[in-house]
């Protein structure tokens, strides 16, 4: 499949789309709405041409919708709910039928077999399992691949080091910052990896990362790191990944079809031209996805790659349209911090956001104006109320951030679109 | 019984506090006391002035952009002896009340006793001990003469 005709490829993902639009309009109502909106029956929907004539999805319609509202099959058909950061209070889920975690483990195998991996191979899946659907993601593609799971979940370094050193992990799966700390802390203790370890690849994904970081992960843990890309709304990680020619990752188009649109006008892109990146999913039966606009912005390449592999390549992302910001391979909107603020009685709303990596972890710091309301003149109260605000967001947000209470009126006010967010990363 | 104290809020930064005096001093308020508690992350300034100079200074203080906030302490005379405070502070564990916090006036009395401000959790029972133990509490206007 990966190495399909892409004229044959082409002709498979219409038959496909047409089959989904036609489940969408007849079980989930937004769809059925949207498109007798925009004047599209399913019939009109025949091959890959067509897509440009649907309603685009974004992550706003998640949260309107949830939990269940934009299920296409029976709830008794949903065996999983996986799920992230919304844009504001609520979490968005997305609920997968034994259909969709089938193809979502199919996607992450053929991710660690372009990485090299086989069933002799022992996968260290340190992604959080849990919601985030970067540790299920890993684990279902090892699990199909028939190698050795190691579900270290995230965190505990120590651990992760001595099940890696004295089980023998051949492949690691982490975000690419843990994966420097990890490699960092491997030569603090004196571990040499081409010695005393055996891993030889590492499918690093969830976060946006450099050519520089790939280059200091391969020295520091002497293994091939290799990019993958994904997200909760269209499966999980594995919608593309990188072979071990790493340049550009290879999009599961037997499973989603990819466009890139000008993101003012909506308007279809040709490949090669950067823009926003939309996936409609074509196989997925739990919560298919039309025309959704993840704000990532990339290019694509349909290109034949040095691997053989005849699916189009994604470039990496550049930038958002929007401002999320991934932050420790959590997507953050600076909507969700001031929603906490503005539910927080006697609290300003004015916030500024400071993003940094320190030590190859991401930090955030949260600048909020001190009020009437929040002052005392004891330091316990004034810790209380720091406190509250910083576990408020991080039950909303899903991280730890540092409160740091400033002075008022020193955040400053803007007419127009106020800057939120200090992004001092160098990425 | 209860004298009144002004709070301020700063953020931990240099020179916050030299701005904040220099503003009250520039006015030409005298502090009779002054404590700071400093946190990684914030200050909170206390101090005392005399009574006829608390509406300038929060004036100035809220036109200058500060967060600050009229309260309520104790003032308890302390004989300016070895243990004298220790004795004081017994009466208070002994009530089964906490300290807040608690600092001590730039000047002495004319007896030579010395002034402790006190916050405790509890500002109306405090009183009644003391009351009941013999520890003077300085007035608002006894403060002002100090």
């Amino acid at each position: 499949m990966e190495c399909i005709d892409r004229e044959e490829l082409r002709k498979l993902q219409g038959e496909r789309l047409a089959a989904t639009v036609k489940r969408e309009y007849e079980n989930v109502p937004m769809y059925r709405a949207r498109m007798d909106a925009a004047g599209v029956k399913p019939e009109d929907i025949r091959s890959v041409d067509d897509l440009k004539y649907l309603p685009f999805m974004e992550k706003t319609d998640l949260r309107d919708y949830y939990p269940f509202q934009l299920l296409a099959s029976p709830k008794k058909d949903i065996v999983r709910i996986q799920g992230s950061s919304g844009t504001t209070g609520k979490p968005i889920v997305s609920g997968y039928t034994r259909n969709d975690v089938d193809i979502w483990s199919e996607m992450m195998a053929r991710t660690l077999t372009a990485a090299g991996g086989t069933d002799e191979d022992i996968v260290q899946v340190a992604y959080g399992l849990g919601l985030f659907t970067g540790g299920f993601g890993a684990y279902q593609g090892a699990n199909t691949i028939g190698a050795m799971v190691l579900p270290m979940s995230s965190g505990n370094t120590q651990r992760q080091i001595m099940m890696m050193k004295d089980l023998g992990t051949t492949i690691l799966c982490c975000t690419p910052s843990y994966a420097t700390y990890l490699g960092e802390t491997i030569r603090d203790m004196g571990i040499d990896p081409k010695r005393d370890l055996k891993l030889k690849a590492g499918c690093f994904g969830a976060e946006p990362w450099t050519e520089e970081m790939r280059q200091k992960i391969e020295e520091l843990l002497c293994i091939d790191a290799c990019d993958i890309y994904g997200l909760t709304e269209i499966a999980g990680p594995g919608v593309s990944f990188e072979c071990l020619e790493k340049h550009g990752m290879h999009i599961n188009e037997d499973h989603v079809i990819a466009e890139i649109i000008n993101p003012a006008t909506g308007e279809q892109l040709p490949y090669g031209t950067p823009g926003e990146l939309v996936f409609t999913t074509i196989t997925k039966t739990g919560m298919p996805m039309m025309r959704y606009r993840t704000h990532d912005i990339c290019t694509l390449t349909d290109e034949k790659c040095e691997c053989g592999r005849t699916l189009a390549r994604m470039g990496r992302i550049t930038g958002r349209t929007d401002d999320m910001l991934v932050i420790r391979g959590v997507n953050v909107f600076p909507s969700q911090i001031e929603s906490v603020l503005v539910g927080a009685e006697g609290v300003a709303p004015f916030y500024m956001l400071i993003v940094d990596r320190i030590n190859n972890s991401d930090t955030l710091e949260v600048q909020v104006e001190m009020t009437e309301d929040m002052f005392s003149d004891t330091v316990s109260h004034v810790e209380n109320v720091r406190k509250y605000i910083t576990d408020q967001i991080k039950s909303v947000v899903g991280i730890a951030s540092k409160v740091k209470l400033v002075a008022p009126k020193s955040i400053p006010r803007s007419e127009g679109k106020a800057k939120r967010v200090i992004d001092n990363r160098k990425l | 019984m209860f004298i009144k104290q002004i709070s301020v809020f700063l953020e931990n930064n240099p020179g916050t506090l030299r701005e904040m005096t220099e503003l009250l001093g520039k006015g030409g308020i005298d502090l009779l006391a002054l404590s700071i508690a400093d946190t990684q992350n914030f200050g909170i300034v206390r101090v005392i002035v005399h009574s006829d100079q608390i509406d300038s200074a929060m004036k100035l203080l809220k036109e200058g952009g500060y967060i600050a906030k009229i309260n309520h302490v104790i003032c308890a005379a302390v004989p300016d002896r070895p243990l004298g405070l220790c004795e004081l502070l017994a009466i208070i564990e002994q009530a089964g009340l906490s300290v807040e916090y608690m600092y001590s006036f730039l000047r002495k009395a004319d007896n030579g006793s010395a002034h402790m401000i006190l916050r405790l959790n509890d500002g109306q029972k405090a009183a009644q001990v003391f009351d009941m133990k013999n520890v003077s509490m300085l007035s608002q206007e006894e403060v002002d003469k100090l």
